[in-house]
Formats: C-alpha cells, sequence, structure tokens
C-alpha cells in the first residue's frame, strides 16, 4: 500500500508540473487548472488511503474549507482579486505554520530520537515562515481592502527594532532546535513570528504591495516545502519548491518593473520620504471638455490606452471597453499598454480588461507596445501616473529614476483622464501632465469615459 | 544509499529548477491566475495535516491545530481552483466573441 502511494504521490507531482506549464498560454491555460485540479485530488486521496484515522475530523474540516471556499470563489469581485489572493496566503501559511506546531508538540515524547537534527531545523524553519507571512499576508490584506492605511506606516529606528526582533525570533529557534526539549520556549518562538510578519508589512504602502504579494507567495511556497522535510514527503518539496519558485520569479519581474531592489521595496517605505520635497512651483497645463476629447479620439487612426489602478478604484472597465468597440467600429485601431505593476497585484490590469471582454491580443506588455508610440495619434491615459512619468528617463534626481516606463510622451497627443491635479501615490510630480500635447481632462475615470462615449456618435454624423 | 534528507534535497534543486523555467514562460498577461494557481497548488500542506490529525497519538491540541489547518488549506485549494478557472474563462480572443 505504501508504495502505491508513493506511484500516485510521483504522479501527482507531475500533474502540478504540467499545470504550471500549460499556464505559459491562455489557450491551454484552463486545461493546466484541469491538471492542478487531478493532482490535488490524487495527493489527498493517496494520503488518505494510508491515513484515515479520526476521519470524522478530517471530513467535517473538508466540508467547512468547501462551504466557505466556493462563495468566495464566486462572489470575489475581479477588482478584489489581490486581497484574496493575500488573503489566500495567509490561510495557506497558517495551515503550514499549525502542522508545524502540532508535529513540533506530537513528537515530543520521542524528542530524542524524531526531534533531531534537520528535522527540527525544518520543523523551525516551517513554523517561522508559516506564522510570518500567515500575519504579513493579513497586514496586506487589510492594506489592499483599505481596512488599514495603504500608506507606509514608519516609525523611528523602524529597521533597527524589526532586525533585532527578527534576531531574537531566529535565536529562540536555533535554541528550539539544539534543545528541543524545552517546550516552553517554542510559543515565544512562534509568537515572535507573528509579530514580525506585523512589522514586516506595515511599513511597506500600496503601490509596493504586487512585490510583497509575490513575496509572501514564495514564502508561503517554502513553508510547504519545509514541512514536506519534516515530515519526509517529496511531493510537499515539490509543490513547495514549484510555489517558492512561481512567487520568486514574480517578486524579481516587480522589482526590475519599478527598478528597485529587494531590499529596498521592504525595508525602504517608499513613498514617505518624497512627500518632504518642497512643493513644485504651479506650472501651466491645459484641459479639455468631454466633446474635444471625443473629437481629437474621432479623428486619431491609432489609440493607445494605458491604463492603471486608478481604473480598478473607478470601476471603469466596462465603460472603457464600451469606449474600445466604439472607436473599433470606426475603424480605430485601440490597443492597451500594460505596465507590469499596473493594478494591485502581478497581471491584475490584464484580468479586469479580460473581464470587461476586451480581447487579450490587445492587451500589450510594456517592452512591446513602447516602439509602437511614436507612431500613435493618441495616447489615453486613465488611473495611471508614475508609470508614464517622463522624469523616470530623464530626471536623474528623481526617486523614480531609472524605473521603465511607457512612453507615453511620444505619442502624438497625450491625453490624461484625472481627478485633479494632485500628485499620485508616490507624491512625484509627472511632468507629463505639462507638456504642450498633453491634455489634462478632469473627472472620475468611469463617468468621463461615459461622457466621451455620449460625444461620440454626435460626432460621427456630420 | 543517501539518506532520505539528501534525497529531499536533490527532488528541492531539481523542482526549483523545473519551476523557474516553466514559470519563466508565463506570460505576464496570465501572472494573477498563475499567482492563484499556484497558491492552491502550495496548499498541498492539507496532506501534512491529515497525517497529523490521522497519527494514532494525535493529542487534542493536535487534532485541533490540524482541524484548522485542513479546514484553511481547502478553503484555498476550493477557492483557488475555482476563481483561477473564472478568470481563464474571462480571456477571449476577439474570434472567440459572438
Amino acid at each position: 500500500m505504501g508504495s502505491l502511494v508513493n506511484y500516485i504521490y510521483i504522479v501527482s507531482g507531475a500533474l502540478f508540473i504540467l499545470s504550471l506549464k500549460w499556464m505559459n498560454s491562455p489557450v491551454t491555460a484552463r486545461r493546466g487548472v484541469f491538471a492542478g485540479e487531478a493532482g490535488m485530488l490524487m495527493a489527498v486521496a493517496g494520503t488518505l488511503i494510508l491515513h484515515h484515522g479520526n476521519w470524522q475530523w478530517i471530513l467535517t474540516a473538508f466540508f467547512i474549507g468547501t462551504a466557505v471556499g466556493i462563495p468566495i470563489a464566486y462572489i470575489m469581485p475581479m477588482t478584489a482579486v489581490p486581497q484574496r489572493t493575500a488573503m489566500s496566503h495567509a490561510c495557506g501559511a497558517l495551515a503550514a505554520a499549525l502542522v508545524g506546531t502540532a508535529e513540533y508538540y506530537q513528537r515530543q515524547p520521542h524528542a530524542s530520537t524524531e526531534l533531531v537534527g534537520f528535522t527540527m531545523v525544518a520543523l523551525v524553519v516551517e513554523t517561522l515562515l508559516g506564522f510570518l507571512t500567515f500575519t504579513g499576508s493579513l497586514m496586506a490584506m487589510g492594506k489592499l481592502q483599505e481596512i488599514l492605511p495603504s500608506r507606509p506606516l514608519v516609525y523611528k529606528n523602524q529597521n533597527a527594532i524589526n532586525f533585532a526582533l527578527f534576531a531574537i525570533a531566529l535565536g529562540l529557534g536555533v535554541r528550539v532546535i539544539l534543545v528541543p526539549t524545552d517546550t516552553w520556549i517554542f510559543p515565544i518562538f512562534a509568537g515572535l513570528s507573528l509579530v514580525f510578519g506585523v512589522l514586516l508589512i506595515i511599513p511597506i504602502g500600496g503601490a509596493d504591495m504586487p512585490t510583497v504579494i509575490a513575496l509572501l507567495n514564495s514564502y508561503a511556497g517554502l513553508s510547504a516545502c519545509a514541512m514536506g522535510f519534516a515530515l519526509d514527503n517529496k511531493l510537499l518539496v515539490i509543490a513547495g519548491a514549484l510555489d517558492g519558485s512561481s512567487g520568486l520569479i514574480l517578486s524579481i519581474i516587480m522589482c526590475k518593473a519599478m527598478n528597485r531592489s529587494f531590499t529596498n521595496v521592504l525595508f525602504g517605505a517608499f513613498g514617505q520620504i518624497q512627500t518632504s520635497k518642497g512643493k513644485a512651483e504651479q506650472r501651466p497645463y491645459r484641459s479639455a471638455s468631454a466633446e474635444e476629447a471625443a473629437s481629437i479620439l474621432e479623428a486619431a487612426s491609432s489609440v493607445i490606452i494605458v491604463p492603471g489602478y486608478g481604473l480598478a478604484v473607478a470601476q471603469a472597465q466596462h465603460k472603457i471597453r464600451d469606449l474600445f468597440d466604439a472607436l473599433m467600429k470606426r475603424g480605430i485601431d485601440v490597443k492597451f499598454g500594460i505596465h507590469p505593476v499596473a493594478g494591485r497585484m502581478p497581471g491584475h490590469m490584464n484580468v479586469l480588461l479580460a473581464e470587461a471582454d476586451i480581447p487579450y491580443d490587445r492587451l500589450i506588455e510594456m517592452d512591446d507596445i513602447n516602439g509602437e508610440f511614436p507612431q500613435c495619434d493618441v495616447a489615453l491615459v486613465i488611473g495611471a501616473n508614475d508609470v508614464t512619468n517622463p522624469a523616470a528617463r530623464s530626471d536623474k534626481t528623481s526617486p523614480i529614476f531609472g524605473m521603465p516606463i511607457l512612453d507615453v510622451d511620444k505619442a502624438h497627443t497625450v491625453m490624461v483622464i484625472k481627478r485633479s491635479m494632485n500628485p499620485g501615490f508616490a507624491g512625484i510630480d509627472n511632468d507629463l501632465y505639462y507638456m504642450d500635447k498633453t491634455l489634462m481632462l478632469f473627472g472620475d475615470a468611469k463617468a468621463f469615459v461615459a461622457e466621451i462615449l455620449k460625444e461620440l456618435p454626435a460626432a460621427v454624423k456630420v | 544509499m543517501p539518506s532520505n534528507l539528501e534525497i529531499g534535497l536533490y527532488v528541492f534543486m531539481l523542482a526549483t529548477f523545473v519551476g523557474l523555467e516553466v514559470i519563466r514562460r508565463v506570460s505576464p498577461l496570465l501572472h494573477t491566475p498563475l499567482m492563484s494557481l499556484t497558491n492552491a497548488i502550495s496548499a498541498i500542506s492539507v496532506v501534512g495535516a491529515i497525517m497529523i490529525i490521522s497519527n494514532e497519538e494525535a493529542t487534542t491540541l493536535s487534532k485541533v491545530l490540524g482541524f484548522v489547518a485542513i479546514t484553511a488549506a481547502t478553503t484555498n485549494i476550493v477557492s483557488g481552483y475555482l476563481i483561477t478557472d473564472r478568470m481563464l474563462k474571462m480571456f477571449k480572443r476577439r474570434e472567440e466573441k459572438k
């Protein structure tokens, strides 16, 4: 029986790898989800063959989990996907941490033979990562849901305090590894890990959430991986390593897209330093009405729309789809230029636009679309700010200098839908708004696009 | 014979490289569904939780902890796979539109 279960695990591991492989294209991606489901089902069924003691407990937990999970999956609006993802990171990490804790206490009677060497190291890593990811993800979720302020919360000597706390937690962890029979240390160790998770995330601002979520994803995976070592289960090691490397790659992509390093994201408290800079002088800019905007769009032959998080906040994706349809019907070529960090998690903007039924071959990555701006008649920026700031290319003193941006300023005409001239999240003034070819369209993204739409049919009859 | 730990480390090393290679190829278009899928996969810790709870020596403490862990992981599995599929269903090419 034991070897049968092992074979089931091997097939399950292969299915997980295939599942991720099929995610490389929208055509095969749904097959990927199916492979993942099959792999998980086999893993659970295989485990139950050998381990079905206390099955009433297991079944009840399955039932509750399913009853909670199904409504979450169907009710959650797409704008709230980052929060949901953060919440799942929290759940997954909590599961790993609790298993680690239970394992530690359960094996306590046989500590001298079972809690030695690497098993104990794995248990400590599992619980440390699990607990800190649990509270860290809860904080991230709070910030994304705006229960907590999304600006960075900073205080004096923050990094020193965090570092000291982490060092103590680590020290206690080492002590538990060396003397596993000192059970009183374990709760303190677990508690410190929980507190550290909170402190690690509260100084990080909303705009850095894509990186943070990816990083927490990686931690949750590594925690499952450590569990695999503690329980000597290779399937857990494989699945955990896949998750860990996925989170790692995504956070590296996010860091590159903001031209920042890991340490800078985690310890930099971005958005705090810049606001102290002196207020720039009032500069002249041009604004336009919906009617003017409509006639400019009407006259264009190619339009690139640059969406940002502001679009999600205004829930404007469906109105933008109407605009997209109206322009495409007139033979105008409309594309979307998507910055890697647009939105609150990697790829968030694509999901929102896909939800609004915009075909995905119209959603173009930054590197592929940047060459098209010089030939483009109108660039329409909706709810994006820093990712279009030309200062990132030219102004060495700017805090975002070196960040790859969408070359919106190279388009023939630029239109920006924005609530007011207030600087964006990072508090950096955007030179784009003061260029001669830029028209500012003031208003709520959804309402303004609706107004443009109203003006469009009138323009076509003339 | 290599020990279990050594075999485990081999598996870890290889799985990490496979993961890096496979995920590097995922289009940025699908990064959000990718993350919710890997999230569901990492709920594989449900396996560990089942082992804990079904152990003959399971104390009340480990039963309760295991119970919470299975509940949390199952929530992740169910909602993770379903919402990933829901997202992917929305990605359509032009031709497929009615």
